[in-house]
């Protein structure tokens, strides 16, 4: 059975480890404790104490509030409300829609043209965080990325209660 | 509730005299009923003796892989011999995959197809299966992608019983249709497709038959590689019927028997054991579009073909509770008038091809993954059409965007759990796709496809960036091929091939870089060029805050002076870089010809014209403001990145040394992040008001010809994703588009 310890996996959520021992996490058997040593690493890397429950990328997550209650969270403390709602509609946006703003990330003819799709982005509002990209149409339905299934991961696949 | 009509016993040539027909009905039914392949519980074989059962396991898949490099010295292909766009598998009677070669394993599904349609259309009565024959197949209608990729089919027996098939796969360089190259793009029906072969018997007694060589000799342009790519096929096959029967010799046939069985249930298991070991539970949904620019081909095209229009795949990915997997299109648009369209056999190829390479790359590998699986391509849809005479030469430009969010699903998934190894940004088009044809610089009508496409960048991964020029989400081997090789098969000059700066999606870590290539049409009167790749929109996007990588364009310099240049030894184009300083056009006279009509229809070039191909980049993954500095500046210093974009994009402010390096400004740069975070909020609204705002441009239709016509077909082909988007948008049940 592989297990890593806990300093590996914050190396790995660092971003600290060498190519050579990435790769070999990678063709290795999988860790079956990494869940808890990865939640416990990202716990001590957060500036407050809710309990982090499952991370949705870098800097946001799905966290047991004092209260019981279960929201999605900034790194930055912001608060995005119940966990089954779409995140993204809690957030600010800013849309690049036009050559000028594209062109701050593009050269042109690089880019995506106006009018066939834009590029939102996602901003957190407490510390101007971009969390998410979507490249879409205009008109198109904001995308709910991930709805976890929070319940049976907990209960049915790590084997405790929620 | 299946009926088996089986043939009378010692009739058949399966096993125990039962026809194949009735082999795989039992299959299904056993599958239907149980959930299980074959029915089985107990991997016995695997139990009882496991050191065996690897061993098996492992001669077999020796056996394709030894095929697999032996067989490709054959062929004279580039695309073969350079690239390795070959594959071999391993078959049971039904047609189920045991194990497979390297190389491009999408075939290993769409061959399973094949099988099972010559086993449904009942080719044991006629034309008859016996040892020694040779069945050929590139219908994507029965089992394929495209008619690109030829497969040839070869029974295998033991003692007069069927115990499987070995089949082989190559994509060529030509084939037959009206209009040059192996991926023609104009065909808008099948009949414009060129040569193909709807899983036909094509050779007997181990030979070719005479009246298939002859014909194929003015089937297709170059029918030389033609031939020595079906030999390369053939040999492969050969290589594998020998290698299961020193296994048999050895093992007996009964335990071949039941270890073919047991090693697909194992690896449906297996398969179901990962998505458990390494995902969440829940539904993913991530789209794609890519754009047609077929409007500019007003004349040369029927009205009905002759439009820009928009795809649309609506992705999702859910899994259950037993970690049940189902792969979703519901909401794609329309299948159209246009050589994209994916038949089912592709699409589900495309997913395998996929899924090995993320979710099941170590493990018993074969059809396994299959049974595991529930796919729902709505009918009607590009992906899966409900007209079977649609063209489907190039159905990798749909299917290409189509599955470029899985990587992306899975990987919110393995962030969840902690696999940040396993993390990837989804991946690029693999593309430009650089095919032409007409007279060639040997005298002959030649058609051409290069594959220096397979080696694009990939795209960001958790905890660095992509890597560059490497990859292809159809070949996980990928090699861009050496320019030497290209240019023996092609009339056309590398004047150069670089990294091309920008070409990969911003973000804290960015996607791989993709390259460029100077082609310059040469020792031919003329050549039609064909450009392919998204130009109006972004294929897919980054991750957690990453950008998309580019979108193309297309770009030529007719009637240049390069003939006077080489003449006089003057400088010449060897590069391009930037589109707003093009050095391609700085170092040539010309006509240029520059647009956004990434896809069209044969271009003709004449000798000295010069033709830009941009390789497509990674996607970026996460918050370009948290990108190291040293990152952005050895980016500018290795020319990676135009140095107007290190601030307008990363915020970093950077300066060059009397020596011409660029150095990095840490407290300018500092300044200048912090002020980009302000910019942020302050340019940003409540996505709450956002959509109230936007709403009323839905409500008034106010959306481009394609754009609309997407929502269109989306929402009457699915009334499940009309429902959502009128959700959405808070419109009533009448509203339409």
């Amino acid at each position: 059975m592989t297990h890593y310890d806990t300093s590996t996996i914050a190396g790995l959520v660092d971003g600290k480890l060498e190519w050579p021992q990435l790769k070999a996490m990678m063709s290795n058997f999988k860790d079956p404790d990494r869940f808890d040593k990865y939640i416990a690493v990202l716990q001590e890397r957060v500036p407050w104490d809710d309990q982090i429950l499952l991370p949705l990328g870098p800097h946001l997550f799905i966290v047991r509030k004092t209260d019981g209650s279960i929201v999605t969270k900034s790194r930055s403390g912001y608060e995005f409300g119940d966990y089954r709602q779409n995140w993204k509609l809690k957030a600010r946006i800013r849309v690049r829609d036009t050559e000028a703003s594209l062109q701050e990330l593009y050269p042109a003819m690089m880019h995506c043209t106006p009018g066939w799709m834009e590029l939102r982005e996602y901003i957190d509002p407490l510390d101007g965080t971009l969390l998410e990209v979507e490249a879409v149409p205009p008109g198109y339905p904001i995308i709910h990325s991930f709805q976890p299934d929070l319940e049976t991961f907990y209960r049915e696949w790590l084997g405790r209660e929620l | 509730m299946t009926t088996i009509t089986d043939n009378p016993a010692g009739v058949g040539i399966g096993w125990g005299g039962r026809s194949l027909r009735s082999m795989l009905e039992e299959s299904e039914r056993l599958f239907a009923e149980t959930g299980r392949y074959y029915g089985i519980e107990r991997l016995t074989l695997k139990e009882e003796d496991p050191i065996r059962y690897e061993k098996l396991f492992s001669r077999l898949r020796g056996g394709m892989v030894n095929a697999r490099e032996t067989a490709l010295n054959i062929s004279a292909s580039p695309i073969v011999r350079e690239i390795g766009e070959l594959c071999f598998a391993l078959y049971t009677p039904e047609g189920d995959s045991i194990t497979l070669s390297t190389g491009i394993m999408v075939h290993v599904h769409t061959m399973s197809d094949a099988i099972k349609w010559m086993i449904r259309n009942d080719y044991e009565e006629n034309p008859g299966i016996e040892d020694g024959d040779i069945f050929c197949n590139n219908d994507a209608f029965i089992g394929d992608v495209h008619n690109a990729d030829v497969q040839d089919i070869l029974p295998i027996f033991w003692e007069g019983e069927l115990i499987g098939w070995a089949a082989g796969v190559t994509h060529v360089i030509d084939v037959g249709a009206p209009l040059p190259s192996g991926m023609p793009m104009g065909p808008i029906h099948r009949y414009e497709d060129g040569f193909m072969l709807s899983a036909q018997k094509v050779g007997s007694k181990n030979r070719l038959h005479r009246d298939y060589v002859l014909r194929c000799q003015t089937a297709v342009r170059l029918p030389f590689y033609w031939m020595l790519d079906q030999q390369t096929r053939i040999a492969g096959c050969q290589m594998i019927k020998e290698a299961v029967h020193r296994v048999i010799r050895e093992e007996g046939i009964e335990t071949y028997k039941r270890f073919i069985r047991e090693v697909i249930e194992d690896g449906r298991r297996s398969f179901i054991q990962r998505v458990k070991e390494l995902t969440i539970p829940g539904k993913y949904s991530v789209p794609s579009f890519m754009d047609v620019t077929f409007g500019g081909e007003v004349g040369r095209l029927p009205p009905e073909a002759a439009k820009d229009t928009l795809m649309h795949a609506p992705l999702s990915v859910e899994i259950g509770p037993k970690g049940e997997f189902k792969v979703s299109f519901e909401g794609a648009s329309k299948w159209g008038y246009h050589s994209f369209n994916a038949p089912p056999s592709a699409m589900q190829g495309g997913l395998w091809v996929l899924l090995s390479q993320t979710l099941v790359p170590n493990d018993k590998v074969n059809d396994g993954a299959y049974f595991a699986i529930q796919n729902n391509l709505p009918y009607g849809s590009w992906a899966n059409p409900d007209n079977k005479f649609c063209s489907v030469s190039i159905a990798w430009v749909y299917l290409i965007p189509g599955y470029s969010g899985i990587f992306r699903a899975l990987s919110m998934a393995y962030v969840g759990r902690g696999y940040l190894e396993e993390v990837i940004a989804g991946y690029p088009g693999t593309w430009n796709m650089t095919q032409g044809g007409g007279p060639n610089h040997y005298g002959q009508q030649g058609g051409w496809t290069n594959f220096e496409m397979s080696s694009c960048g990939t795209s960001a991964r958790y905890v660095m960036d992509g890597e560059d020029t490497c990859a292809a989400m159809w070949n996980p081997e990928g090699d861009m091929g050496d320019v030497e090789a290209w240019e023996i098969l092609e009339p056309l000059l590398y004047l150069g091939r670089r990294i091309r700066p920008n070409s990969f999606g911003p973000g804290k870590f960015r996607g791989g870089s993709g390259f460029e290539s100077i082609r310059m049409v040469y020792n031919t009167p003329s050549q039609v060029l064909y450009n392919l790749g998204e130009g109006n929109v972004f294929l897919g996007t980054g991750l957690f805050g990453g950008y998309p990588a580019f979108a193309g364009y297309r770009q030529s310099i007719k009637h240049t002076d390069m003939a006077r240049r080489i003449a006089h030894q003057l400088p010449y184009p060897i590069s391009d870089e930037d589109p707003e300083n093009s050095q391609m056009i700085a170092h040539v006279e010309g006509v240029l010809e520059r647009d956004k009509r990434t896809i069209h229809l044969p271009d003709p070039h004449s000798e000295y014209d010069l033709y830009l191909s941009v390789l497509r980049g990674g996607n970026g993954l996460g918050d370009v403001l948290e990108r190291d500095p040293a990152a952005v500046v050895r980016d500018l210093n290795e020319g990676y990145l135009l140095p107007r974009f290190a601030a307008s994009t990363y915020g970093v402010v950077a300066f060059q040394n009397a020596a011409g390096e660029w150095e990095l400004d840490v407290e300018a740069t500092e300044e200048r992040r912090s002020a980009m975070r302000r910019e942020r909020i302050e340019q940003s609204i409540p996505v709450e008001e956002w959509i109230a705002q936007q709403r009323t441009r839905v409500v008034q239709k106010d959306f481009i010809a394609p754009v609309r016509q997407m929502y269109q077909e989306s929402m009457s082909l699915s009334p499940t994703w009309a429902a959502h988007f009128r959700s959405f948008w808070g419109l009533d049940d009448n509203w339409s588009l």
